[in-house]
Parts: structure tokens; sequence; C-alpha cells
């Protein structure tokens, strides 16, 4: 990886944390948490989640991403923004 | 004059904003000192009130005293979310819009500023602008007239009351949201429509757009036959809490087929979209298809409004299995149904 992918990488990782950590106050978190396991996800939580990717990133999640496996973690959320700015389907698409 | 009319579609007026001086009353309240209302005004202002059309204000003027007035009036609880100092009108239509959650398209302001009336209507096309010597028609006119006066809709102003004081309890509270919601003490009702809710469940229909699985309404007739039908399931939803009843907010229209099952409409109000409770009526069909043993299927059909409903059906588990044109079939495998929340009490029956 060239030291400017790994710059943006991090940039990503820590636009996601920035946007997760203040929702839950007093609780750290790692990279791999899940954001979902802690309570009930509602239509508003979730469409948060979505809509804060799609603003940060300046991306549109296709429908086939809308999945909530890929907004579940900080790691998750980050694979998902590069393989969408990537271009269409060039990523792996989860199970 | 009338102008933004042809800005806007022919949906109800959900809210009218009024300005004061020379419009609400007669005379300037700054400049003239007294003031007295102009004739008409209060019938209005009551006739608006019971069929379910929210108020607000809109006025340049010193806040304290324009309330004070308007309380001498008898007139201020009718006025939600009132804006009145020195911004443009409209700045302080679209917060009224946003306060109340509702649509911008769905407000009219009634002004006798000309330019007021311009200057609404450069910003904001869709809002319908009236000379302020147009009020005493307004009972008559055709977006001012809702189809259903039901009880919710009598109900609406001190609905949307009650969401003012909880708004207000949530700035004081400092812990996280569902801390929050906690503290609500919210019962979260489910049952299958009964006559008496099918007036309700078309208002809410109607007036449904951004939470609505399909944009599809329903007329009073139609979902009076679902009642009868047995291959039909139509459910309410309705929410309370410790600041009064938020009314019916849900409803869900299931065709059961013998081996499947498909939400053909699936809606809930905005105005309990910050409640945690999108998902839970969602979460209930999924659990009575899965007690029939049938596959559980939803209709869903895209509009610029409704992708919440669609990040709703997607993060629930359902999978897009065909299209039909526009319309998208998901389908739910049922492995993973979420629980209540904690920070609610579901009743069905």
């Amino acid at each position: 990886m060239t030291e400017r992918a790994k710059s943006v990488q991090d940039h990503i990782d820590t636009q996601i944390r920035a946007f997760i950590e203040p929702r839950f106050p007093g609780r750290s978190w790692t990279d791999d948490d899940d954001i979902f396991a802690l309570g009930f996800v509602d239509s508003m939580f979730a469409m948060e989640v979505v809509m804060f990717v799609e603003r940060a990133f300046a991306v549109t999640v296709p429908n086939d991403e809308l999945h909530m496996d890929n907004f579940r973690s900080v790691r998750s959320m980050a694979a998902l923004v590069r393989r969408i700015s990537a271009g269409p389907k060039t990523g792996a698409v989860p199970a | 004059m009338t102008t933004g009319v042809e800005g806007r579609g022919t949906g109800p007026i959900k809210c009218v904003v009024w300005d004061l001086d020379n419009t609400l009353w007669d005379g300037v309240l700054l400049e003239d000192g007294e003031v007295t209302l102009r004739p008409g005004v209060a019938e209005v202002v009551r006739v608006l009130d019971e069929r379910g059309i929210l108020q607000s204000i809109a006025s340049r003027n010193h806040g304290p005293a324009a309330i004070e007035q308007l309380e001498r009036f008898g007139l201020r609880d009718y006025f939600l979310a009132p804006q009145i100092g020195w911004n443009s009108k409209s700045e302080s239509v679209a917060a009224i819009a946003k306060s109340l959650n509702i649509g911008i398209d769905a407000l009219a302001l009634i002004d006798d500023q000309p330019f007021e009336r311009e200057e609404v209507a450069f910003s904001h096309p869709q809002v319908l602008c009236l000379d302020a010597d147009e009020v005493a028609r307004i009972p008559e006119m055709p977006v001012f007239m809702p189809r259903f006066v039901t009880e919710d809709s009598r109900n609406r102003r001190s609905m949307y009351m009650g969401s003012e004081l909880r708004d207000a309890a949530e700035r004081e509270f400092g812990g996280t949201s569902d801390d929050f919601l906690a503290t609500l003490d919210m019962t979260f009702s489910i049952s299958a429509a009964a006559e008496a809710d099918l007036r309700r469940a078309e208002e809410l229909s109607v007036r449904t757009n951004q939470l609505n699985s399909t944009g599809v309404t329903y007329s009073y007739e139609e979902l009076r036959a679902f009642t009868r039908s047995p291959d039909h399931l139509l459910l309410v939803a309705g929410l309370e809490d410790r600041f009064g009843s938020y009314g019916r907010i849900g409803l869900a229209l299931v065709e059961r087929g013998a081996e499947i099952w498909t939400l053909k409409l699936l809606l809930m109000s905005c105005r309990v979209m910050s409640r945690g409770v999108g998902t839970v009526l969602l979460n209930h069909v999924m659990r009575l298809a899965r007690d029939a043993g049938v596959r559980l299927r939803a209709e869903f059909l895209p509009n610029d409004r409704n992708r919440v409903m669609f990040v709703t059906y997607r993060f629930a588990g359902f999978q897009e299995v065909e299209t039909r044109g526009e319309l998208r079939i998901l389908e739910s495998d049922l492995d993973r149904i979420q629980d209540p929340p904690a920070y609610l009490t579901v009743r069905t029956g």
C-alpha cells in the first residue's frame, strides 16, 4: 500500500470512529465491536448510519449493499466505503 | 392576489402560518401599542384547529410582547413553534416545517404584505401564500378541508404540545438516547383494525409519505373490505407515553396466502420517527408469519422520500427476490427477529 492510500484509509477509519463514539458515551470501541449488539436497532438509527456513510464519504450506498453487516463495525463500514469508492462491484460482496 | 399556487401540488394543508400585524390583528403592535383582532380571524383559527390543521406564527415582532398580546386574545395555545423575531419569513417557515416534522409543501402562509409573500414563494414555491383579506374564505377552500375529521385530528394540536414538552425534557436530559426513551414510559399497542379505526387509518395513509413502503394510499372503503377479508390482516398501532397519547401511528396490511404472506403496506407516522418504534410493527408481523409457518414477503415501491422504509426492511434482514417494474419484492428468512426494545412495553391483541 502506498503512503497516500494508507493515509486515506486512516482518515476513513478516524471519521467513522468519530461518528460512533459520541453515540455511546462512556464506552470504548475497538474497530471490530458490533455497534448493533448493544440495543434495539431502530429504523432511525439504521437510517442515521447509512446517511452518515453517504454524507461523510460522498457516496451512494447501492441497494444490494444496504445490509446490516456492512454497517456493523468501524472495520465493516470502512470496507464498504472503500468498495463503493473503488467503483461498482469490484470488491468482494459479503455473502 | 394568491401566489405560490402553481408551485405546489394539491395535497392538503397541514399547517397554517399566520403573520400578526395587520393580518391576525389590525394595527402594528410595536407602533400602535393597542391592536384589535381582525373580524372573523378567531373563528377561522378555531375551525382550522377542529379540523386538525396545525397553526403557527411567522412575524417580525418583539417576541414577549407578541405572545402577551396573543394571550390577551385567548389564542396563544393555538400556535405551535411560533417564530417571532427578525428573521426572513422564508427562514421562519422552514423552521416551522422542521420543528413540526412536516413537509414544507403542506404549509400555507397568511400575510398582508406582498413582499413577504413573494419572498416566501421565491424560496419555497411549494408554500401556499394567501393575502390577509382572503382569511374569510379559507374554511371553504378545498385544501383546508381534510376528507375526514377523526378523534386523532381533533387532538392533533395537543399531541404536538406533548411533543414540545418531550423535546424540552430531552434537552434537559444528559444521558444516552435509550436512557431518555426509557424515562418516557412508552406503551406500543398493536391490534387488528376495527371499524372505528378505519377513518384514522385512511387519514394516516394519506398524510404519511416518508415512512410509507409503497406510497399507495387506500380509501376508507378499500380498508373496510380488507378488515372483512379472510385473506387479509390489517393491523393498526398506537403509542402513548407519560406526556400523553400520540394516537394511531402505524398501519400494516398483510395479504395472507397459504404459503406466503405479503406485506402490501407498512407505514409509520413521522411523529414517532425519533421515538425508536419504527421497527416494532414490522418485527411483530415477522413473528406472526414465523408462528404461522409461512414465508414473509414485502412490497416496496421507491419514491424520493421513503428510502428509510427500504433501509428498515433491509436492516431487518429482508433481501430483494424479485422486481416487477418499479416494484421491489423483498423476502425475509425470519431467522433473526428482534425482541422489542427494553424502553418500550408492547401490548398486542
